[in-house]
């Protein structure tokens, strides 16, 4: 409690230094983290490093990964080139302190957005858009026949013990008045060696989790993912309260991402896009997305053509979940509650007015 | 054949309980083995080493800087065939003069086939393949040349050799950071070996002369001398190694304004020292010990500064018995390196970690862990290797041997 009263007073303090810093400027937008960020010439990201799918390390060295191209789209749009970023691997216990630190910019590793980590008194953090909302599924072979938690009624489940999954299962259960028998381990290798064993009929933990394991499974299709989600895990990007302009900056990147998919924008066609707009004097809502007429760019901070940038980068919010953790990758997770709006998913970005 | 025969007989099934345990043993291990070699070789997929063997090797090193590597490992190679061979031509009392005894030839056959069907093994271009095989080359021209000519060195110019090697240090630091007309390669890319390595010799080097401080501060009849070291050692012993990385990690950022903190790989490096120093320091404080009062009164009394009756009498006779002990520090302190992927730096443990996530080898862990743990062992084994002939060149009572 002492600890998180004395680092959100360093932090206000930092950010009133900051702010008195940064008075003296004139015109466009205020921001000490994005004139040191072009100032450096490259966007030091924090990211996870070794979660499938989302970040890890390439046999050529390079960062692949959902959480990763969001790195590469936000460097594309404030640097205009989607390689100067510096990764930094960071785990779960020291990931808010380098963001408070400043040791990282931008922290783009897997963490759910709560209530807490957002809040001035709690972590501090300022959340973006969220990338992928992930939450606790269940597991279960395709030949058991089972479709939703009912029909898991007094039947052995594998769950990982000491862990929120474990609570989670058992106030689902709870709620439903469905009786089970829970085969608790100690780690995530023996949890899934049990199911694999036939032990327990399915195997509970986080979708992309879930989704991840299989594949690794000697026969993956015999497996399927229940549609039910027993727990919320949006997982977001995040920066450090005290800098509204870079964290606005961020949001519409990310959002700039998921309206490119609406608008049907593609890495491959952005720039047919892009001349088509500027061709088309007719095409406002276009003109202003793609930065060819309006300031949004300068309102953020930003190049004009940030989303272009961005885009063409690392490609539409669509193509990044496909990519790296959807049907073109081995994790093949389907959309789900990734859908955009209009098909029935949480994918909604604000609009570019 | 039939001694052998006689051997087994006399060592395995001497008598009828001996006899059922040995096969009870027998068929248990070979069981294990078959076991293993089956995995090896028929459900294994070696892929994920082969396709990842410059990541586990250099990390995230630029393809195009790689050849500075290439050379630092080259130089690396002719200094030890250099010193390998010179300390053949100039034998001291364990020695009988051969200049190659059967071990060494045995060496340079072993080392040879590794590097012959290594490469192969892991499917390396014949580019990369060919370099492997030209430094093995040069490993043992160098060693040749060195035994050939190198007993006609004067002492001063063996003095001047032994120099090579903290040059090589210091030369091996610019080429793999950069520098001096070299582009600069930042930290964040280094990894796999080449960090561990790097990181654990940073370690070793720097925290024998601050661990030997230590112990002679905690002998000193000097209170504050005595105190403040006593404070550092106990404080040291008390903390796991995992906070401190942690303390050095994060709170450095805090304290220091942006910018002025060394890179996260250095903070690393200097924790492992400043932790490895406090144990070492112990381990020298045991060999002071078993050093009679009277071998210092005596130097003293012949003339020698304390400084002097230091150095030349009371430390080489306290070293040689913390030897053994000192070298278990350094290998536990290169196993404790696999701590820095907890933070967050891609060394072998790390670049095993991020190699395991990657969808396209999900599941691959045992092949992985296993390349982990024999890369692991070659490193502690040299180390041993290492300090078992320092311990036969410093023995004063060695005589010399037959091979």
């Amino acid at each position: 409690m002492f600890w998180n009263r004395t680092r959100s007073l360093g932090v206000s303090l930092l950010a009133a230094g900051l702010l008195a810093g940064c008075a003296g400027e004139d015109g466009g937008v205020q921001s000490q983290k994005l004139s040191t960020i072009t100032g450096r010439g490259k966007l030091i990201c924090g990211v996870e490093g070794k979660l499938p799918g989302f970040s890890f390390v390439g046999p050529d060295g390079k960062y692949l990964g959902l959480d990763v191209d969001v790195c590469k789209a936000v460097a594309a749009a404030v640097l205009g080139d989607p390689e100067k970023v510096e990764y930094r691997d960071l785990n779960s216990s020291e990931r808010f302190a380098a963001l408070a630190s400043g040791e990282v910019d931008l922290l783009s590793r897997n963490t759910t957005m709560t209530l807490s980590r957002d809040a001035a008194g709690g972590n501090g953090l300022s959340f973006g858009p969220t990338t992928f909302y992930d939450g606790q599924g269940v597991l279960v072979p395709v030949a058991s026949g089972i479709k939703d938690l009912k029909g898991l009624a007094g039947k052995p489940i594998c769950v990982e013990s000491g862990t929120t999954t474990e609570l989670n299962l058992a106030d689902r259960m709870r709620e439903q008045n469905i009786p089970y028998t829970p085969l608790k381990f100690q780690t995530s290798d023996q949890t899934f060696a049990a199911y694999l064993g036939d032990r327990c009929v399915a195997v509970t933990s986080d979708r992309s989790q879930l989704a991840g394991k299989r594949t690794s499974f000697p026969n993956p299709d015999a497996h399927i993912l229940l549609p039910v989600v027993m727990s919320k895990e949006p997982l977001t990007p995040a920066t450090i309260n005290g800098d509204p302009a870079w964290a606005d900056a961020v949001r519409w990147i990310v959002y700039g991402l998921m309206q490119a998919e609406e608008s049907g924008i593609t890495q491959a066609n952005v720039d047919a896009k892009l001349a088509e707009a500027k061709a088309n004097t007719n095409q406002a809502d276009l003109r202003r997305f793609l930065g060819v007429e309006g300031d949004f760019g300068k309102q953020l901070g930003l190049p004009p053509d940030f989303v272009v940038k961005a885009v063409k980068a690392a490609g539409n919010y669509g193509e990044i979940f496909d990519r790296n953790v959807g049907p073109a990758s081995a994790l093949k997770l389907d959309r789900g509650l990734n859908r955009q709006w209009k098909d029935g998913g949480l994918i909604y970005s604000p609009p570019f007015r | 054949m039939k001694h052998l025969l006689r051997r087994l007989r006399a060592e395995l099934f001497a008598t009828r309980a001996d006899a059922a345990l040995s096969l009870v043993l027998i068929s248990l291990i070979s069981l294990g083995a078959i076991g293993f070699l089956r995995w090896a070789f028929t459900q294994a997929q070696w892929a994920v080493v082969k396709v990842n063997s410059t990541l586990f090797a250099v990390g995230r090193y630029p393809v195009e800087q790689q050849w500075r590597l290439w050379l630092l490992t080259a130089l690396l190679i002719a200094a030890s065939g250099a010193t390998w061979g010179l300390i053949r031509a100039h034998p001291r009392p364990d020695r009988t003069g051969v200049l190659w005894p059967r071990n060494d030839r045995l060496a340079v056959v072993l080392l040879s086939l590794i590097a012959l069907a290594l490469p192969l093994a892991l499917d390396l271009s014949l580019a990369i393949a060919g370099r492997w095989w030209g430094l093995t080359v040069l490993l043992v021209v160098c060693r040749w040349l060195a035994g050939r000519f190198g007993a006609r060195l004067s002492p001063a110019g063996q003095r001047l050799a032994a120099l090579v090697w903290p040059v090589l240090y210091l030369v091996g630091m610019v080429l793999i950071s950069g520098g001096l007309g070299l582009v600069t390669v930042s930290p964040s890319e280094w990894g796999g070996l080449m960090l561990t390595l790097l990181a654990s010799s940073f370690a070793i080097l720097l925290c024998f002369p601050i661990g030997v401080l230590l112990a002679l501060g905690r002998r000193s009849d000097l209170p504050l001398l005595r105190w403040g070291s006593v404070l550092y050692i106990e404080f040291i012993r008390g903390a796991p190694l995992i906070t401190l990385l942690f303390l050095g990690q994060n709170i450095l950022g805090f304290l220091l304004p942006g910018g002025l903190a060394p890179d996260r790989i250095w903070r690393a490096a200097w924790v492992l020292t400043f932790f490895a120093a406090a144990y070492l320091a112990e381990a020298v404080r045991s060999g002071l010990a078993a050093v009679p009062r009277g071998q210092l009164e005596a130097a003293r009394s012949l003339g020698l500064s304390y400084p002097k009756a230091l150095q030349h009498v009371v430390l080489p006779q306290a070293l040689r018995v913390a030897l053994p002990a000192i070298v278990g520090q350094f290998i536990s302190l290169l196993q404790d390196t696999t701590l820095l992927s907890l933070i967050g730096l891609l060394e072998l443990l790390g670049t095993a970690r991020t190699v395991m996530a990657n969808p396209a080898f999900l599941g691959r862990n045992g092949e992985v862990y296993l390349t982990l743990a024999l890369l692991f062992w070659g490193c502690c084994a040299a180390l041993g290797l290492g300090s078992r002939a320092l311990e036969r060149r410093l023995d004063p009572h060695a005589l010399p041997s037959a091979t």
